[in-house]
């Protein structure tokens, strides 16, 4: 599978990305629930303590760093429910992630449909 | 012996559901996308079918990586629908079946597919959004749900053609089912799509058409695919065609492709929708 990682712009969630990420997947599981969103809202450095967020994942929470966040082992799943809380729908997150406005993002979605 | 009448394909894209709940089906943006399915609506009511069975992927809602199963399949009367967590609605709970569910199961296993059995299963927007778009205003309470989760998150993950012959094991259990129920399979989510890492908002047209084509009459040139190529041509996330293949897998025989239409971008994806009916369908 390591051949995965030779996609540009890619990075595969595999086994050992799994493990790496699992503290920080594991908080923005919780985000399920509405009390741990509030939570998380009231103390956001405590609330990552308590999960034992590595200090990579921190920085990259606190940066609203979305490929950071990605590369210490985040699952986009999971981080797309810590997107919710901040508000951000994934056209947000895509324009984040490619240094784009979201606007600017989804004409990028639509110029693939024009290929 | 029960019947299976058919399989649709759809997209199940939360963004979806969020439009049904603020009623902007007829908006510039979703009226093309919402216009493809009443054709397929009007078939599936004239149909009548007892059990829906429905291939979907759990994106963290029921299960996290504690536990996270390749394939699941529910055994329960009921399941819940559940706060995902960034605001889509949630939906009255799907009515469930027990009875074809542990013939399922039993037959799984006695051909060597050891699947992890769920009699409490909460459904996320992967199902409850293919429901809702079928039967809107929630009225999908007289459908028997069997929800099947495959595994389309963390690598490895099932590969292509073994979702296909998991499906084909699914199909050949419920027409060896002693009752005279009528089914019809969903596949959901894709076509291609990518939400994360530079590479956001990866789309590939071209290769959704092709997948598309070759599902009707010719699965097997999708089955040779890794989940490496899936990744490659369709996206981080386009590894949820393997849903479309289990429910392709489950269908036999001469099929009547009646439906098939295609929207891009719909959110991050291509979106499909597709109906292939079986003979057993009128």
């Amino acid at each position: 599978m390591s051949q995965m990682s030779q996609i540009p712009g890619n990075i595969m969630f595999d086994g050992p990305m799994a493990t790496k990420g699992y503290p920080l997947n594991k908080m923005c599981y919780s985000f399920n629930h509405a009390a741990a969103r509030a939570e998380f809202l009231a103390d956001e450095e405590g609330y990552c303590d308590k999960f034992r967020l590595t200090a990579e994942q921190k920085q990259a929470v606190k940066e609203r760093d979305v490929i950071a966040m990605l590369e210490a082992g985040g699952s986009i799943y999971y981080l797309a429910k810590f997107a919710g809380i901040l508000g951000l729908n994934v056209q947000d997150v895509g324009g984040l992630q490619t240094g784009m406005t979201t606007d600017e993002f989804k004409a990028f979605l639509v110029k693939q449909g024009e290929k | 012996m029960a019947t299976i009448l058919g399989g649709i394909a759809t997209s199940h894209i939360p963004a979806i559901g969020v439009a049904m709940d603020k009623g902007l089906e007829q908006t510039p943006y979703w009226k093309d996308f919402f216009d493809a399915y009443p054709p397929v609506r009007e078939w599936l009511y004239a149909q009548e079918p007892d059990i829906a069975v429905i291939f979907y992927n759990d994106h963290g809602l029921e299960f996290f990586h504690d536990r996270k199963p390749t394939f699941a399949i529910g055994a329960a009367a009921q399941y819940e629908n559940a706060d995902e967590g960034w605001g889509i609605a949630e939906i009255p709970p799907v009515t469930g079946e027990t009875e074809l569910s542990w013939h399922i199961v039993n037959q799984l296993i006695e051909h060597e597919f050891d699947v992890t059995v769920c009699q409490e299963m909460k459904v996320d927007h992967g199902l409850t959004v293919p429901l809702t778009l079928m039967w809107p205003g929630h009225r999908y309470g007289h459908i028997k749900v069997i929800p099947i989760a495959i595994n389309c998150e963390r690598h490895p993950m099932p590969k292509p053609s073994r979702c296909f012959d998991f499906g084909k094991a699914i199909g050949d259990a419920i027409r060896s089912f002693s009752g005279h129920q009528k089914v019809v399979v969903f596949g959901t989510g894709g076509l291609s799509h990518q939400l994360d890492g530079q590479r956001a908002g990866f789309i590939n047209k071209a290769f959704d058409q092709y997948c598309m084509e070759k599902i009707v009459d010719e699965p097997e040139a999708l089955t040779k695919f890794t989940n490496f190529d899936l990744v490659e041509q369709a996206g981080s996330q386009g590894v949820e065609l393997n849903m479309w293949l289990a429910m392709r897998g489950a269908l036999q025989g001469k099929l009547t492709e009646l439906h098939r239409s295609y929207h891009l971008p719909i959110s991050n994806t291509g979106a499909g929708l597709q109906l292939l009916a079986t003979k057993d369908a009128v």
